[in-house]
């Protein structure tokens, strides 16, 4: 019963909320199924699956708030779960910062979070497309590991205020990693969807082994400032912390007010309306763009709506908590789901024929906060770091580790190419100067 | 303990739905009495047989059960009030099995005979649907069953019998310390671990473990409004395998740090209340510490920040499973490769000695038996500077000529599969009597850091980056005041070799992770790493500060 349909959960929540006799309650139904397979050195190392389906229920008595869960839905269940909440909710301590359930929202209509052909995927499946990425990879002499994992989940909710939610949602990611074997050469690639339809563990499979065979006998640059090409994968991960989604988490008005961020004002409030990164710098979430399709609602119920985050290189919105927006006085928003970063209709490799000196950064790697103050972080290249002279790539370079800031880099900015899909955000590539690399790794 | 007589005891009791995800704490809200409950072992006997025989009526040449109920508490604080405290609960079975030659892995939280045989039958169908493509077949070391046998870690108090009004008391006094000491906030926290775990096998095998785990923790940020300058001051505690006694302060537990910072190092009790005074003093001290001139320095590393570089640079380096290519396309591969151990090129200087042990008394990893049934000790795996050994699971010994694991297979829950994590790793003390004040003495030009801070390492495990949480410069043998921007870099060949003085015995602690990260899905593993204060000459140190 994993996924089941907007009638079938609404009609388990309404019993629910039915049973409940405290001031506020509100239900969440979630479910999700899916697996995956792992593979190593041209062979399959694991492989599970998913199968789950759980309520949690919140009861509110003036400002104490319970919660319990279940996994079965006879009535039974049911009633003693919400009488469990009901019991905590009496017992707890009352919340400083309560802020009553949300009433009735309008959602936007999510176009293609769920695609049938992933929901259908079989394990036959899974082996069929690794099966053919580590053929590719014996013909040609390569190592490859990678990692292929999908499902299809729904999430629902109501609540005694009249909320009401529901929403599918269908994810597909894949990972490769092939190295040669003499150990001198290693290449990436990465893409995930809503439609498995659009997946190709094959044509990825080719990237990645291009990029092991091109990246062999890498020579020693001296650290230094360089300009860099950071493909997409290299500026969002989902398998790592990654410098754009570091920047993004950062956008919480509560720690800006509170004088400890990067956004937060000497002598006091935050930076919001202030320029901080170059003009071409512009990023939104909306929840109803077709290639990164996710949740129209967040967590507590607030409609996640199209929201411009930096404008030109501005701060126009910080995202915060309920009771921080109302104690504030500033829009409650949510933090986004995925979001957009705007970009211009250049390829990497039409970016590379432009750069006359510098270095093409497939994948970063181990990418950890250095100074919360100034946003420093640092981390590794990997997987693909090739110097290029006069718009061509004239060899591989050793690997890099680096010190910068996204703030510092996005103020540094040469160009910005065409977006796509990562880690369900669209990122386009950037050209920046000034790339602070601080020491070489042997790292292959 | 009646249920009635526990939630009055308990007091405060209530969940959170949209607490930001904690890796490893992912379970389910529970009312907190659910924390004191456990599962009949002839019950999950009866229901392990079930999927075993299953899996072999569907054609598994091996199976294994883990029958899990994963428990935990988590409290949140800042200030004066409490932000959360959640008691979750996540009960299910995970069942591998190796049919045509190739693994294969399902999860149930339906826990009846049913269930748990029709997750066996899916495992064994995906074993199956896999072998199609696959090379090379699954080759396990030999291991005996042992029958039914248990295991529990030795703890005095278990944390979820504490009353949570009791603890919530405590991180709130933590906080008045650190308020009233210059803070201008603090977030505490308090994080409590308990895993009944059963494991069956078709070796023979029916083991039931209880294994417990407590982290208390706490930020203190001390705030210039003038400059908009921010610093703070992580806890000194360590993540422990012990129970709630880890809260009860012993005198004997207190090590003191090189005279001149104030620092006390914490043993096998931790005292937050002095702690957190201490923190927000030195946050406050942060904010005026004289930016650090960069260049090479000797290092005086204390226990509670060597134990993350040991963790990164030899724990990582030498799991065999990253040394084969496992964990190539995530979190990389290793230097450490067959061929360079041949080569029998020194790791480090003839003073590094590091023992793995899964049986270490207090530490994280202890357990009576790993997650495929596997009787755990102890074992070199440094000797004298050289490298000896790596850890193994059953499927990899035959690699390197073993016959047997070494017990290091853990899966974070019944719904993740087992697979190779890190045992407890440590550095063996000196043999020689050295405190931290006569190792100081012997520094001309140098810094002791304390604290874990920034870190960063490649996917071969060679070029590193740590920073810390405070630092201070050391100038012809005597501590010379607080520095800031501090981050060293170094190779990890080149930085063991450089290490040249270990303190003895009585300066030896453990350092702890509670969420080590490794493998897809990415799962977490908690470890520890014992080691007293450690110097290493002539490390390159960069200045991190920066405008923005």
């Amino acid at each position: 019963m994993a996924i089941l349909s907007k009638d079938e959960a609404q009609a388990i929540l309404k019993k629910v909320l039915s049973f409940a006799t405290a001031d506020e309650c509100e239900a969440t139904l979630t479910g999700e199924t899916g697996g995956n397979v792992r593979s190593a050195r041209n062979s399959i190392s694991t492989s599970g699956a998913v199968d789950n389906v759980s309520l949690g229920v919140e009861a509110r008595f003036g400002k104490r708030s319970g919660v319990a869960t279940c996994n079965e839905f006879d009535d039974a269940t049911l009633r003693r779960c919400v009488q469990r909440a009901e019991e905590i909710a009496r017992l707890a301590p009352e919340s400083p910062e309560y802020m009553p359930f949300l009433g009735a929202q309008q959602y936007v209509a999510a176009p293609k979070s769920y695609a049938a052909s992933t929901a259908g995927i079989t394990p036959d499946y899974r082996a069929q497309q690794v099966g053919a990425s580590m053929k590719i990879c014996d013909e040609k002499k390569l190592s490859s590991a990678a990692f292929l994992n999908d499902g299809a989940s729904f999430i629902a909710k109501r609540n005694s205020k009249g909320l009401e939610a529901y929403q599918q949602l269908t994810n597909l990611e894949f990972s490769i990693t092939v190295r040669t074997p003499d150990g001198t050469g290693s290449g990436y690639a990465t893409a995930d969807y809503n439609d498995s339809g659009k997946f190709d563990a094959a044509a990825l499979t080719r990237v990645a082994a291009d990029k092991a065979a091109m990246s062999r006998n890498a020579k020693a640059l001296e650290p230094g400032k360089y300009t860099v090409i950071l493909e997409p994968a290299a500026l969002v991960a989902n398998t790592d912390a990654s410098l754009l989604q570091a920047l993004m988490s950062a956008m919480d008005a509560r720690s800006a007010d509170e004088g400890r961020s990067f956004l937060s004002k000497k002598g006091g409030g935050n930076k919001k309306g202030e320029k901080l990164f170059d003009e071409r710098v512009t990023i939104y979430s909306d929840p109803t763009n077709p290639e990164i399709a996710s949740l129209s609602f967040s967590g507590d119920g607030r409609p996640q709506k199209k929201t411009t985050w930096i404008e030109k290189g501005v701060v126009k919105n910080l995202y915060s908590s309920r009771f921080w927006a109302q104690k504030a006085g500033i829009p409650d928003l949510p933090r986004p789901d995925g979001w957009v970063m705007e970009g211009g209709t250049q390829s990497v490799q039409d970016m590379i024929k432009g750069t006359a000196k510098g270095i093409l950064v497939t994948r970063l790697w181990y990418i950890r906060p250095v100074d919360p103050q100034t946003l420093l972080y640092t981390g590794l290249t990997r997987d693909g770091t090739f110097y290029i002279e006069n718009g061509r790539i004239k060899h591989p370079v050793k690997n890099f580790r680096f010190n910068e800031s996204p703030i510092i880099m996005l103020n540094n900015l040469e160009a910005i190419g065409k977006p796509v899909r990562v880690g369900g955000n669209l990122v386009p590539p950037l050209k920046i100067r000034d790339f602070t690399f601080t020491s070489l790794s042997d790292a292959v | 303990m009646k249920r009635r007589e526990f939630v009055g005891l308990t007091g405060l009791a209530t969940g959170a739905l949209f607490l930001p995800a904690i890796p490893g704490l992912s379970a389910t809200p529970v009312d907190p009495l659910r924390l004191l409950e456990t599962v009949d072992p002839a019950i999950k006997k009866r229901l392990a047989d079930a999927a075993l025989n299953a899996a072999k009526a569907a054609g598994a040449t091996y199976a294994d059960v883990r029958i899990g109920r994963y428990l935990n508490q988590s409290i949140f604080t800042r200030e004066k009030q409490v932000q959360n405290i959640a008691s979750g609960e996540s009960y299910g079975a995970g069942i591998r099995v190796i049919a045509n030659g190739t693994w294969g892995f399902a999860s149930t939280n339906t826990v009846t005979e049913a269930g748990m045989a029709k997750a066996a039958q899916l495992a064994v169908q995906i074993a199956k649907a896999n072998a199609k493509v696959q090379k090379d077949q699954v080759k396990l070391a030999p291991q005996n069953g042992y029958g039914e046998v248990s295991w529990k870690t030795p703890i005095e108090k278990n944390s979820f019998e504490v009353p949570v009004k009791e603890k919530v008391e405590l991180l709130l006094a933590a906080n008045a310390k650190a308020l009233d000491n210059g803070a201008s906030f603090v977030n505490s926290s308090l994080f409590q671990i308990n895993e009944q775990k059963y494991f069956a096998s078709t070796d023979g095998s029916y083991i039931d473990q209880d294994i417990h785990r407590i982290w208390p923790t706490f930020s203190a940020t001390a705030i210039d409004r003038s400059t908009g300058k921010f610093r703070t001051r992580e806890a000194l505690s360590a993540p422990m395998g012990l129970g709630y006694e880890y809260l009860t302060p012993k005198a004997a537990d207190r090590i003191n740090g090189p005279a001149g910072t104030g620092l006390v190092g914490y043993r096998n009790s931790y005292d937050i209340l002095e702690d957190a005074a201490l923190a927000a003093k030195q946050a406050k001290e942060k904010l005026t510490a004289k930016s650090v001139t960069p260049g090479k320095y000797d290092l005086v590393l204390d226990p509670n920040h060597l134990g993350l570089t040991i963790h990164e640079s030899i724990g990582h380096a030498t799991e065999l499973d990253r040394v084969l290519g496992y964990e190539a396309n995530y979190a990389g591969t290793s230097f450490a490769t067959l061929e360079w151990k041949a080569k029998n090129a020194p790791y480090g200087s003839k003073l590094v000695n590091i023992v793995a042990d899964k049986t270490q008394p207090g530490s994280l990893g202890a357990v009576g038996y790993d997650d495929e049934g596997v009787k755990t000790g102890q074992w070199d795996i440094i000797k004298e500077g050289k490298l000896v050994d790596y850890q193994k699971t059953r499927d990899q010994a035959h690699i390197v000529g073993q016959d047997h694991s070494d017990g290091c297979c853990y899966a974070q829950s019944w719904q993740d599969v087992q697979f190779q994590r890190m045992a407890n790793i440590s550095l063996k003390p000196g043999t020689s009597q050295m405190s931290v004040d006569d190792m100081v003495k012997g520094v001309d030009k140098g810094i002791y850091i304390a604290g874990r801070g920034s870190f960063s390492i490649d996917q071969q495990r060679y070029n590193f980056q740590f920073g810390g949480t405070v630092f201070y410069a050391i100038e012809k043998g005597k501590i010379a005041g607080m520095l800031e921007d501090v981050a060293y870099q170094a190779n990890t060949q080149e930085f063991w070799n450089s290490c040249n003085a270990i303190c003895d015995q009585s300066d030896y602690r453990l350092f702890g992770s509670f969420f080590d990260g490794k493998g897809q899905p990415s799962q977490v593993s908690a470890v520890s790493h014992g080691s007293s204060t450690t110097r290493f000459n002539g490390v390159n140190v960069i200045n991190t500060a920066r405008k923005v």
